[in-house]
């Protein structure tokens, strides 16, 4: 049976950007345990010739032209932007003095 | 900042035998992005080539670029790679501004395209054979600007603006196996890697792969061994260096950093470090600790890529000739050393010289013009030899008109610069300056009639048999022309006036 550990929660949320708190780590490791519990029993019934599936859609090879089609205006494009400066998208500091 | 000790290169390899990986991003020459229809003009006004799928708002779809795809099964056929029989993309997630879906689409375990290899000449001729891991498929990121911190770094600046015109314009990422056996020669068999890959891509035109535009990028992973071992050492990967020299002291620069510090008793650190152009160094940059966990998971909004095994073969029968083959045939036809074929193509010349040889002129005075005379007006003005304003045709009716004689060597360049100002066609220009040769035998006689009149001292000498002294009313005849006369019929003129035998 796989598990997730409350340390794997740790890292994923650290990955996500998102400040658990240790009841929260340990709610949600519960939680995710179960999920991935019940999602590994598809693989009990995967035999060998049951590939594993990322397509629902027997589809390859969707294509298109190499060809311009028009994009958003740059007002468009920044309208939902928390902050803009000169025509470009403001983010906070990204790393701080070292 | 630390000064950072460095052993002499000599030493360094005297105890270590370096091993290097090299990573190559090409941004494809496409219309369009990767994954949407956006367009990817350079310049274009900050995030007016952008739209719901290469900003990654909800409810967008990526459909791929067919003409990426076949760029990059063109350049995984010219590295002698097998191609995929059936490919996915899949998603490399992490947060940074640089992409606004957070996550950047690439391919992971599945690449287009695998186990390839390509030659490369060194400048003694030496070809080295250098194995390729893979090439796949992935988008590149968008353009920061730091605002508030010194000089534009990302350390110590307030916030950063962000242009995504850049995301998802298409790139093909070329991985090395790890280069062994190079030994001393490891920095030069580098820089030839990629400058035969770069001669490639151009082939294929698949991109410009200007180096200097960031249409292509090198990343150099190093490490050390003690010579005589097989293991491999920890490696330092060295990011964006971007001119072919550079990569060339890159990875110099970090042979002879890391056996300082092996040879001290350290220990290398994995680490990203960055190149400085100014004085060829590296300093660290980020420490690859556990903490990169991409989670790469299997694109779902894109189905998979299964190229068709006639697909794959008519783009094999349509490849090129590869750049290397050519450049050997050429030198043969040429008749010109390796050495020499080797400052052709720094010159970025060969083109130029072939197209020049097609418009009819002969493969000397082809290589005598963009060599020489052009080659220089090029290095003054600080541009690409292409980028002057004259054409291999231009060239050609140049060597033209030397060959039957209506211009001399000098009235040649100034006709070259004639055109090269914008004065106009040769011809035009021959005839606005007046620049023809003086062939009219009429007008030549009395000008060397008064140049010995003139010299009377010096056509003694000549009469008495210093022959040699007929320079000096070479030259005086030549100036009352303004250089306009053939000199060798001007010398001959003179010697029949006096007399006297060639």
């Amino acid at each position: 049976m796989p598990g997730i550990t409350r340390e794997e929660v740790s890292h994923l949320a650290r990955l996500a950007r998102l400040e658990l708190k240790d009841e929260e780590l340990e709610h949600f490791a519960g939680q995710l345990d179960d999920i991935i519990g019940a999602v590994a029993r598809v693989s009990e019934v995967a035999d060998q010739d049951v590939p594993p599936t990322s397509h629902p859609l027997p589809l390859t090879n969707v294509m298109r032209a190499d060809e311009v089609r028009p994009s958003l205006t740059p007002e468009q494009a920044l309208s939902g932007a928390p902050a803009q400066e000169q025509q470009r998208f403001k983010v906070p500091q990204i790393l701080g003095e070292e | 900042m630390t000064v950072t000790d460095l052993v002499s290169y000599e030493d360094a390899l005297a105890s270590y035998d370096p091993v290097m990986g090299l990573e190559v991003h090409v941004e494809l020459g496409t219309k369009t992005k990767m994954f949407c229809g956006c367009a990817t003009t350079l310049g274009a006004d900050a995030n007016a080539q952008t739209c719901p799928t290469c900003l990654g708002l909800p409810g967008s779809l990526p459909v791929v670029n067919a003409i990426g795809v076949e760029s990059a099964i063109k350049i995984g056929l010219a590295l002698n790679c097998s191609i995929a029989e059936w490919c996915r993309f899949a998603r490399k997630n992490y947060f940074y501004p640089d992409m606004p879906k957070n996550f950047q689409t690439s391919q992971y375990d599945e690449p287009i395209a695998f186990d390839g290899y390509l030659d490369v000449q060194l400048e003694d001729g030496e070809v080295f054979r250098v194995q390729i891991e893979r090439a796949h498929m992935e988008e590149d990121t968008g353009k920061s600007t730091h605002v508030g911190g010194a000089t534009g770094r990302i350390h110590g600046a307030s916030h950063s603006l962000l242009d995504y015109n850049r995301a998802g314009i298409p790139l093909i990422e070329i991985v090395t196996k790890p280069i062994e056996g190079a030994g001393e020669r490891a920095p030069e068999v580098a820089k030839a890697y990629v400058a035969e890959l770069r001669e490639l891509i151009k082939a294929l035109g698949v991109s410009e792969a200007r180096m200097e535009m960031g249409q292509m990028r090198c990343d150099v992973n190093l490490s050390l061994r003690p010579n005589g071992t097989e293991t491999f050492g920890t490696r330092s990967e060295t990011k964006n260096v971007n001119s072919l020299r550079s990569v060339e002291r890159a990875a110099r620069f970090e042979i002879q950093r890391h056996a300082a510090v092996l040879s001290s008793g350290g220990t290398i650190v994995q680490e990203t470090r960055h190149f400085h152009e100014e004085d060829g160094s590296t300093t660290a940059g980020r420490i690859k600790d556990n903490a990169e966990d991409y989670r790469y998971f299997p694109e779902p909004d894109l189905v998979p890529v299964a190229p068709a095994r006639a697909w794959v073969e008519e783009l094999r029968a349509a490849l090129p000739e590869l750049p290397r083959v050519r450049r050997n045939r050429l030198r043969e036809e040429w008749g010109v050393t390796a050495h020499d074929m080797q400052s052709i193509l720094n010159a970025g010349a060969v083109d130029l010289i072939v197209a020049t040889i097609d418009a009819g002129a002969g493969s000397a005075a082809a290589r005598k013009w963009w060599m020489g005379e052009l080659a220089r007006r090029a290095n003054e003005d600080g541009v690409e030899l292409s980028a002057l304003a004259i054409t291999p045709a231009q060239v050609a009716r140049v060597a033209a008109l030397v060959d039957e004689g209506s211009l001399n060597d000098k009235l040649a360049r100034q006709t070259i610069e004639g055109v090269l100002a914008g004065e106009g066609d040769p011809d035009t220009v021959v005839e606005k300056r007046g620049l023809k040769v003086v062939s009219d035998e009429g007008a030549l006689g009395a000008a060397v009639d008064e140049a010995i009149a003139g010299n009377a001292a010096i056509a003694d000498k000549i009469r008495g048999g210093k022959v040699a002294a007929a320079g000096a009313l070479v030259g005086a005849v030549m100036k009352a022309t303004r250089g306009q006369a053939d000199a060798a019929r001007v010398r001959e003129l003179i010697l029949e006036k006096l007399g006297v035998e060639g």
